[in-house]
């Protein structure tokens, strides 16, 4: 093409401009098709809170609920499971719960509101295994009762603390929950909040 | 009378050039061995694929609710179904291990080594979009396998930091797993990577014809032509090539239908026994594990299990196990020799491809083993070695000691 007579400058600005003004729209056009695989207002309505009954809840049993579709564990722990909590701190890899797995309300030494009352999302923090709920030592998998994830071999203490040297990098998450009363614990809400959650 | 039609056919599109570009008049080296059947094979499965594929999505149904169901419909009720869905779910493996050969094949005669750097990067795009495509593919019966697969895949993308959480509900497009992952998946399965697979396996043709086939000696046929111009170590694709991956077909089809008939499930290796009970996200399976062949990089992602300067052992991992991936495309420029093909090596090459080969291997048996502290130990010096062979390279092979290469191809 012969560039002869032609103002070069002005073909490189309208060149640009043309462009970047295209590219502007490409990023708007694309935004619909992103955000759409983003939760739909049906999942979030399906990720509303959910209420536990723990007033029949006996020592040491764990009760499963789904909240978001996971498994969150209500367990009330037994006076010798609670005494647990400081002998193991040795073996954990965030024995104080320093990473944020749980609502600041429940960062302390039972990761709970009610100290013997855990309750934990069921998923372990490796890749999503669900682990499962050993109420006792059994001696090859854990020294103390807790929870063993069978995936891969991840450990974790009776209130969800991660052992150092395992797979699961991360505590187990404890979800934002409040109590109504002594006995009805609702699941997806910090305590301050009243009914309605932004999902 | 047919020459007239393709002369009006040709004056109105490319049809006999296509034809002699790419098959009557492709010369291809002479000296091709049985490590040449895969490429054709592999276009063979891919055919195998697209056609049950759509055969399948006739009678599947794309939904949580109803998708496991309609595979048991498609097994038990559909006329024939269930020879299409085990020539589909069968055709999957054996799209692996054609592929796993004919990279193998590449590996051996040095077919990455410039000019055919791109034809390699293609291919590597093809794997990429072939695990992008078997993974997803995975997820559409919707057992428990299925889910729990999904599971460990899409939580790798929560590893990455900041954005890890959001990312992953975005791609489930809920909190969990469900309906709209499945959904989503099958379009993708069903529409858009098989797009982008055919369109790759062209790119990858039309680089290989413009730069010529490599051959067991790895040397260029194009550097030595005839009075007619074309290379004298060459002979044209048809009839030559076509009748001979004819035979490579057949031999092929022999084994692929004994599977299809006699062993589908190839005893929990091909479809895996928790994937004939229905997704349950309450109910993890004793031990998930991926389909064989992407265990010897799920073997990896489970080795690094130690955080490095401060990066957690999760970041490490999942970094780990796409880096052995990403690393495939940079071996044009890791190769340092003298020589392309295995048959000019010098005995380092051949000593670090064997182990690598014996790594590979190793670490696909665990990726599909529980883990255990021995086998972890074992799979960390298989990583190590799978990346040794890499890293290294364009330190050994500079080095090694290579024979010379002949002016033409040998026999």
């Amino acid at each position: 093409m012969s560039k002869e007579g032609v103002d070069v400058g002005k073909r490189r600005f309208l060149t640009t401009a043309t462009a970047a003004v295209g590219g502007v729209g490409a990023a708007f056009v694309a935004t619909p098709f992103v955000k759409s695989w983003l939760p739909s207002a049906r999942a979030r309505a399906a990720g509303a809170p959910v209420e536990v009954n723990i007033a029949a809840l006996e020592e040491g049993a764990l009760v499963s609920v789904t909240w978001r579709g996971k498994p969150v564990w209500v367990v009330r722990r037994t006076p010798e499971m609670l005494e647990t909590l400081d002998e193991i701190a040795p073996e954990l890899a965030d024995p104080e719960s320093k990473a944020d797995q749980q609502p600041e309300y429940c960062r302390n030494k039972h990761r709970s509101i009610e100290p013997a009352v855990l309750v934990m999302v069921g998923i372990c923090t490796h890749l999503g295994c669900s682990p499962k709920y050993r109420p006792e030592a059994d001696g090859g998998q854990l020294s103390y009762s807790g929870f063993f994830c069978p995936c891969h071999g991840s450990k974790f203490d009776i209130a969800g603390r991660v052992y150092s040297g395992v797979p699961a990098p991360l505590n187990m998450v404890v979800p934002p929950h409040r109590y109504e009363g002594d006995s009805l614990i609702v699941v997806g809400e910090d305590p301050n909040q009243g009914g309605e959650e932004a999902a | 009378m047919a020459s007239k039609f393709m002369n009006w056919v040709d004056a109105r599109f490319p049809a006999t050039q296509l034809w002699n570009e790419h098959i009557g008049q492709y010369y291809a080296p002479k000296n091709f061995n049985v490590w040449y059947y895969f490429g054709s094979l592999a276009m063979l499965v891919l055919a195998n694929q697209l056609l049950t594929g759509i055969w399948l999505a006739m009678f599947y149904k794309p939904s949580a609710a109803e998708a496991f169901g309609s595979v048991a419909y498609i097994m038990r009720d559909v006329e024939w179904g269930w020879l299409i869905r085990y020539m589909h779910s069968t055709g999957a493996s054996f799209f692996f291990i054609v592929v796993y050969l004919h990279m193998f094949r590449a590996l051996l005669y040095g077919s990455y080594r410039k000019p055919r750097e791109l034809l390699w990067i293609f291919g590597c795009l093809i794997f990429l979009a072939l695990m992008a495509e078997a993974f997803m593919g995975y997820v559409l019966p919707w057992g428990n396998m299925s889910y729990w697969g999904a599971q460990v895949i899409i939580s790798l993308f929560s590893a990455i930091p900041v954005v890890g959480e959001q990312l992953t509900t975005w791609i489930r497009g809920d909190f969990v797993i469900g309906d709209a992952t499945l959904n989503r998946f099958f379009a993708l399965h069903v529409v858009a990577l098989p797009f982008v697979l055919v369109g790759l396996v062209i790119a990858h043709i039309m680089a290989l014809h413009h730069v010529g086939s490599n051959n067991p000696d790895g040397i260029e046929i194009k550097a030595n032509k005839n009075a007619d111009g074309h290379p004298a170590d060459g002979i044209p694709f048809h009839p030559y090539y076509t009748v001979k991956d004819l035979f490579g077909v057949g031999v092929f089809l022999i084994l692929f239908c004994g599977v299809i008939f006699f062993a589908p499930e190839f005893g929990g290796f091909f479809l895996e026994p928790p994937n004939f009970t229905e997704a349950n996200p309450s109910v993890t399976p004793e031990h998930i594990a991926p389909v064989w062949y992407f265990t010897p990089f799920y073997a990896i992602l489970r080795a690094i299990n130690f955080e490095v300067l401060g990066v957690p052992a999760k970041l490490l991992g999942v970094i780990a196990m796409f880096g052995a991936v990403l690393i495939l495309f940079v071996l044009p420029w890791l190769d340092r020799s003298k020589v392309k093909s295995i048959r000019y090596k010098g005995p380092i090459f051949k000593g670090m491809l064997a182990i690598f080969v014996v790594a590979f291997i190793t670490l696909g048996y665990i990726g599909t083993q529980a883990p255990s502290p021995l086998l972890t130990t074992i799979a960390q010096i298989c990583t190590a070695v799978y990346f040794a062979f890499f890293l290294l390279m364009p330190f050994y092979s500079a080095i090694d000691r290579t024979k010379p290469v002949p002016e033409r191809v040998t026999g």
